[in-house]
């Protein structure tokens, strides 16, 4: 599972335990659960799993599958600014994949990864419909429409 | 006195506009109205999306429905002092057409004549946020007809009639689908609303929730009644908060007005409405994968029989539905079956919306009748290919689907004949490419999502799609043969024949549409190892015409690896084995000296 080790608060395992019991412990709002725990702690580490594992009575091992079936749900934490880029048909014929480039470039990330010091994360996602704007590039909840490679710097020393 | 006629500001709420800088110009507008003290007279909105997506952000202002495009928050100010304050257009701001001519209403386009909204009816026109708005609208005129009179069977037999087809891409008879509902008894029953808009390059149901939410709540009352289920649910992505938010203030507001939740208008049916989500999962769209994921589980499809409406969620009949198919149910109660089925062609009725995405002018949300040919709707409505450059080919039906050509572009649109050149019309996407685009490097990009979504269930799809991933692999590096052209088509075969679930089974279809459609270039790939449309980068060789050369040195400056040479005003040279193509030098060459072989 999860490399990093990390101790939960006895607060943070109040928090899941009430995220769980407002969902009425019910085994099949498992999905439900997950997006609001991730929402709180940013990512869903082994340790929260065991957490709504006792408290849904689901076993670890299948948490665990949700977890790693879905793409939105991540075991590692995301940087301070998530960098997603989109790489939908219409942003990908529009140029994305020369954008990413970009962004690994500068960044020196592959997707997927958190930089060193926590401040950005890389990664791609599958349409976020805004295709009159593309090609897309979402950091945090802002959005960037119609970038081109050469905007990457530009738009990467705003969060300097 | 007279009441002065209010003025409405509608600013465009759809994801494209807002995301641009619809947001700011509404509060800018807001701020506007305000500073005059005009919040009387005047009301500003957020509407659902207009369609005109690459014109964003879009503002409309009603009485005259006067469209300005590409608004920024700086207009506001001018915007009400010119056309709200003194009645004066502002000419700058008004739409024009790609040709460069001035339109001032809707109606006006050329493109809006071949267009027939019965799905994105209220979209742009109504408040989504406000139930009164959109009930002076006919939302819930439909349910209140049906809970006054019609039976469940009545219902459905009028769905039956109206030819209603699944938007969601399978096209199977909706009322069909409710009778089989119907006819399972249970003590519990669920209507679901499938809005696991997956397909990348596909938005209009979120277009939909955003703009109308209520036709869908109200075709899901419908649905329950006729089916006699209790509950609603809405499977919606993670990835559409703006239209999450939207559903649960148009729920709060339905069941305020006693238009969800016990007894509804008095009938003695109740039906209740829950949001469930998505967590990114293109397989989800899939019905019995979608159930799975509502009840907590990795969304794996499961063979059918059992058909979700004899067990679907949790052991339940369940009738699902997607939200455009969900959209057409309230016109078709309120004008008739008939209406509806003289809309379309002979098998497919009514009308689709397409998202038009990709090489084409105008960017948006569209809806045509079926039967609507495809020449029509990328010249005319669509305003015809970017940069005046040649088409290719029009991808619909996402992953799932395939491409249409030149000699494709006068078929009339519909369900039957899509599929019968090797389509589809899946949930509506039509991302439209020039001749600049590679169609290996399209079904590339298709299997990679189809490698990268396949649930990996059955082996057919997760182990055959990863093999034809690395057969178009090869062959875009220059590494294939005549005989891996007949290899990829074999195995297309068997993965679409041996596949458990629709993902599986639709899944090469763009590479055998491609592979049919566009053969001489796959040939040129693996014969001359060239790429026609020089996209791939391993198959090409930059090359310097010396004629155009005037020596300026500018792209061995930008060359990171110092393959150019050459001196001052001389004709440069690039070497082959040193260059790693990265295009710099081509960007960066004002003589146009610099050329792609």
């Amino acid at each position: 599972m999860s490399s990093i080790k990390i101790e939960l608060r006895q607060e943070d395992v109040d928090k899941i335990k009430d995220i769980c019991a407002s969902f009425n412990n019910e085994p099949q709002e498992l999905i439900n659960v997950l997006h609001k725990c991730q929402e709180h702690f940013g990512y869903l580490p082994a340790e929260i799993q065991e957490v709504v594992s006792q408290e849904l009575s689901i076993p670890v091992a299948k948490i665990y599958g949700v977890i790693t079936f879905y793409s939105f749900f991540t075991m590692t934490p995301k940087g301070k600014h998530p960098i997603s880029i989109c790489m939908g048909t219409a942003c990908y014929v529009r140029g994305a994949e020369k954008v990413l480039d970009e962004f690994k470039k500068e960044l020196g990330l592959e997707v997927g990864q958190t930089s060193k010091d926590g401040k950005f994360s890389l990664s791609s996602l599958r349409c976020v419909g805004a295709c009159g704007l593309a090609p897309v590039v979402m950091i945090g909840d802002k959005t960037y429409g119609r970038v081109a490679p050469d905007d990457v710097k530009d738009i990467l020393r705003e969060y300097e | 006195m007279m009441a002065r006629e209010k003025m409405q500001i509608l600013v465009c709420g759809g994801t494209t506009c807002s995301d641009g800088q619809g947001e700011a110009v509404f509060e800018n507008l807001n701020l506007e109205i305000e500073a005059n003290a005009l919040e009387n007279d005047v009301h500003v909105v957020h509407s659902g999306c207009f369609g005109l997506c690459s014109m964003g952000p879009v503002v409309k202002i009603v009485p005259g429905n006067t469209i300005y495009t590409k608004v920024s928050p700086d207009d506001a100010r001018e915007i009400v002092s010119e056309h709200i304050l003194k009645g004066r257009k502002v000419e700058r701001l008004l739409w024009k057409d790609p040709s460069g001519n001035t339109l001032v209403k809707e109606d006006e386009f050329a493109g809006q004549k071949k267009q027939l909204r019965i799905v994105l009816r209220n979209c742009g026109i109504i408040d989504p946020e406000n139930i009164e708005d959109a009930i002076a609208h006919d939302a819930y005129a439909a349910l209140s007809k049906v809970l006054a009179g019609m039976k469940p069977t009545d219902v459905i037999q009028v769905i039956k009639d109206s030819g209603l087809r699944g938007r969601g891409g399978g096209g199977f008879s909706t009322g069909l689908k409710w009778e089989i509902a119907y006819k399972n008894k249970a003590d519990q029953k669920y209507v679901v609303c499938n809005a696991d808009e997956g397909d990348p390059g596909a938005f209009m149901d979120r277009s939909v929730l955003e703009g109308d939410p209520h036709s869908v709540l109200e075709a899901m009352a419908i649905c329950g009644y006729s089916i006699e289920a209790g509950k609603g649910l809405i499977y919606i992505r993670a990835e559409y908060p703006l239209a999450v938010a939207r559903l649960r203030t148009a729920i709060a507001q339905a069941k305020e007005y006693g238009l969800l939740g016990k007894n509804i208008m008095g009938s003695g049916f109740d039906f209740d409405i829950e949001i469930r989500y998505g967590a990114g999962a293109f397989v989800c769209g899939e019905e019995t994968a979608l159930i799975h994921s509502m009840e907590g589980l990795r969304g794996e499809p499961t063979v059918k029989p059992p058909y979700p409406a004899e067990s679907g969620f949790l052991g339940k009949p369940t009738n699902v539905n997607n939200v455009e198919t969900l959209a057409c149910i309230s016109p078709i109660i309120l004008k008739g079956a008939s209406w509806f089925a003289g809309i379309g062609t002979e098998r497919s009725k009514g009308t689709k919306v397409f998202a038009l995405a990709g090489k084409i002018n105008n960017v948006g949300l569209i809806e045509v009748p079926m039967g609507t040919t495809l020449r029509e709707v990328i010249y005319e409505i669509g305003g015809g290919i970017r940069k005046g450059k040649k088409f290719k080919a029009a991808q619909t039906g996402g992953p799932s689907g395939g491409c249409l050509t030149e000699k494709h572009l006068d078929i009339p649109i519909d369900f039957d004949n899509l599929t019968a050149v090797g389509s589809m019309m899946g949930s509506g996407g039509l991302i439209v490419m020039d001749e600049d685009d590679c169609m290996v490097q399209v079904a590339k990009f298709f299997l990679e999502f189809t490698v990268e979504e396949s649930c990996g269930k059955c082996a057919p799809c997760r182990i055959g799609n990863k093999r034809l991933h690395e057969l178009l692999e090869h062959i875009t590096k220059g590494k294939g043969t005549l005989a891996d052209l007949d290899r990829l088509k074999n195995m297309c075969l068997v993965i679409k024949d041996t596949s458990l679930c629709g993902l599986g089974q639709s899944s090469p279809n763009p590479v055998l549409s491609t592979l049919e459609n566009f053969r001489d270039e796959y040939e040129a790939h693996v014969s001359l190892k060239k790429c026609p449309a020089g996209q791939c980068k391993d198959l090409m060789e930059y090359f310097i015409i010396e004629e155009n050369c005037v020596g300026c040195t500018a792209c061995a400056r930008v060359c990171p690896v110092g393959a150019i040479t050459g001196e001052r005003k001389e004709p440069h040279h690039i070497n082959p084995d040193i260059c790693i193509k990265c295009g710099a030098c081509m960007e960066k060459c004002k003589f146009d000296a610099i050329i792609i072989q």
